[in-house]
């Protein structure tokens, strides 16, 4: 089955709205919770970078029985080194945004953690792509 | 057999099937169905809210009665150490214990000094750093049970140790042993702030049988001790607590008394959602301890007290004050409690959110579930007796409603039905048309 979510730019508290949704809806399908809590923090970071970096963007989960697999796409900035930014701790968030408690430089590391596939495709100045596939 | 599974329950004829308690379950747990609440049975989690919310008190949690003391030779009182707080210029914890004594019980094992012996456990048991950050408290039975449905992935997290109640009711109950009294006539009632403690009591979690036999509310006890306490000339000293057992009775005691100072106390059940979710979003790492109570201001506010939480709560502070001045500091030392308290069974998950054992038809559901969710208002009315238009959608994918029970969609075909009849009363046979028809 297939989810669709337009996440907010502007709104830093709502972050997350999402992949709570992707959440709850896991839990329905029955999915074993080990794999829903992988997808949950996957999800969760790709969501807030999203957020953070890029003003927003669309987001499509498509499930089976035998995956998850989510689609952010958003038409921020871009990554110029993708290799660097998946190093723990480097973050080009700003000073507002660290205040908030975010940009701790584990997004992407996380992301890689908790996915079983990741596949980031960036343009600079065009937006980027981020694939997370989990299996079930 | 049918297992026991709440005690919160419905008093038919006070209700008059409002949207109230529909609206506010945490776990969406009950329905309206022939202009009665009725409870899901297997989503109750025991956690009051209905109670506190239902204009026409028609919410009750079933508990014990005072008349069960009958039933036993040698009676028991293991108070909660919210029942303290409960009484207005009551200082001396003593009096109220001696009060009980009066009601009928033979003796008094505070639930407050359990929770000092729970306190000494949990530390070791911290120590040794097994457990995955944040460490979940185990003290509300709400909580755990609420994990158990909605975030059974943070079953790990919750710290595997009895309850200061079961603690007082074991300890209590071996003590008596020991001096020859016959376990099978000793009653062990749990004077208790809190409907969940009730069903703990009779289908516990973590271990087969509780120690408790019996659970009182303190509404029930209140209204009895009332009097009693007035009547009272010699004071015994039956107090064996100290202010750190009795302060677990507020929000945040628990973590305070631990000593662990990266903790977070969170109260109200809704509350405590917002926070799980954030340790299943890997976003608490960095916290020890996470101190969830599901009533608003802690014990103090359960669904089985008398006086307003935040009262209580200044009662229960001048309680502690004036502790500090005529008694006792911390008096852990005497700890030596060789009683095993961790738990024997493992926490299973209840997965009653799910649609379907099978996922491929469970998918299939939501996709209906979805599709329907689409044709609806969304204006979560509550009409139907579903608390929001996304349940009826549910209900409808599970067969437990028709999507004319929503009245919008009713009108909706009633009208496409007017039109129908309207449309086909204009037709007429061909032998009666005439040519422009």
């Amino acid at each position: 089955m297939k989810l669709s979510f337009n996440v907010d730019g502007d709104e830093f508290t709502l972050a997350g709205e999402s992949s709570s949704q992707v959440k709850k809806v896991l839990k329905q399908l029955g999915v074993p919770s080990e794999v829903i809590r992988k997808i949950a923090i996957a999800m969760y970071e790709a969501e807030i970078n999203m957020v953070i970096h890029a003003n927003g963007g669309t987001i499509d989960v498509d499930i089976t029985p035998e995956k998850v697999y989510i689609v952010l796409k958003d038409t921020g900035p871009g990554i110029p080194d993708i290799d660097l930014a998946m190093q723990e701790g480097y973050s080009t968030a700003s000073e507002k945004v660290r205040e908030l408690g975010f940009g701790a430089g584990m997004g992407l590391p996380n992301m890689k953690k908790y996915s079983d596939g990741l596949e980031i495709t960036s343009e600079v100045g065009k937006g980027t792509t981020v694939e997370i596939t989990v299996y079930i | 057999m049918c297992e026991y599974l709440h005690s919160v329950t419905l008093q038919e004829e006070k209700c008059r099937g409002c949207t109230d308690c529909i609206k506010r379950c945490p776990t969406e747990a009950i329905r309206v169905r022939n202009g009665k609440a009725k409870i899901i049975n297997e989503r109750c989690i025991d956690c009051g809210l209905c109670i506190r919310v239902c204009r026409n008190h028609a919410k009750k949690a079933v508990t014990d009665t005072l008349d069960s003391l009958l039933e036993f030779k040698y009676k028991v009182a293991i108070p909660a150490p919210t029942l303290y707080s409960q009484f207005k210029d009551i200082l001396d914890v003593n009096l109220i214990l001696t009060g009980l004594k009066k009601l009928g019980f033979d003796e008094v094992y505070e639930v407050a000094r359990g929770a000092e012996i729970v306190t000494a456990a949990s530390r070791k048991l911290l120590e040794n750093k097994t457990l995955p950050k944040p460490i979940i408290s185990s003290a509300c039975p709400v909580i755990i049970r609420f994990i158990q449905i909605r975030f059974p992935e943070l079953i790990n997290h919750i710290l595997p140790i009895i309850s200061p109640m079961e603690v007082a009711a074991r300890e209590v109950k071996a003590n008596l042993v020991k001096k020859g009294i016959n376990e099978k006539d000793i009653g062990v009632f749990f004077i208790s702030p809190c409907a969940a403690k009730v069903t703990n009591v009779r289908n516990p979690i973590g271990f087969d049988q509780s120690s408790v036999d019996k659970v009182l509310s303190i509404k029930d006890v209140y209204m009895k001790l009332v009097p009693i306490l007035k009547t009272i000339d010699r004071v015994e000293t039956l107090r064996q607590s100290s202010n750190n057992g009795i302060g677990w009775a507020i929000s945040g005691g628990e973590g305070k008394f631990l000593g662990i100072e990266n903790y977070i106390a969170v109260d109200g059940i809704e509350n405590v959602n917002k926070i799980l979710e954030k340790v299943e979003n890997g976003k608490l790492k960095d916290v020890d301890f996470i101190e969830g109570l599901a009533c608003h201001g802690g014990c103090l506010g359960g669904p089985l007290t008398v006086e307003n939480s935040f009262v209580a709560k200044n009662h229960l502070e001048k309680i502690l004050r004036y502790s500090v001045k005529v008694k006792k500091q911390d008096n852990q030392d005497m700890i030596n409690s060789d009683l095993n308290l961790t738990w024997s069974n493992p926490i299973i998950s209840k997965p009653v959110m799910t649609l379907d054992q099978d996922m491929e038809k469970a998918i299939k559901k939501l996709e209906e579930l979805e599709r329907i969710y689409d044709s609806l208002p969304q204006i979560d009315c509550g009409s139907c007796g579903a608390p929001n238009c996304r349940a009826l959608a549910e209900d409808i994918v599970r067969d437990n409603a028709n999507i004319e029970d929503c009245i919008f969609m009713l009108r909706q075909k009633v009208r496409e039905m007017a039109e129908d009849m309207v449309n086909l009363s204009r037709k007429l046979p061909p032998a009666f048309r005439k040519n422009d028809d």
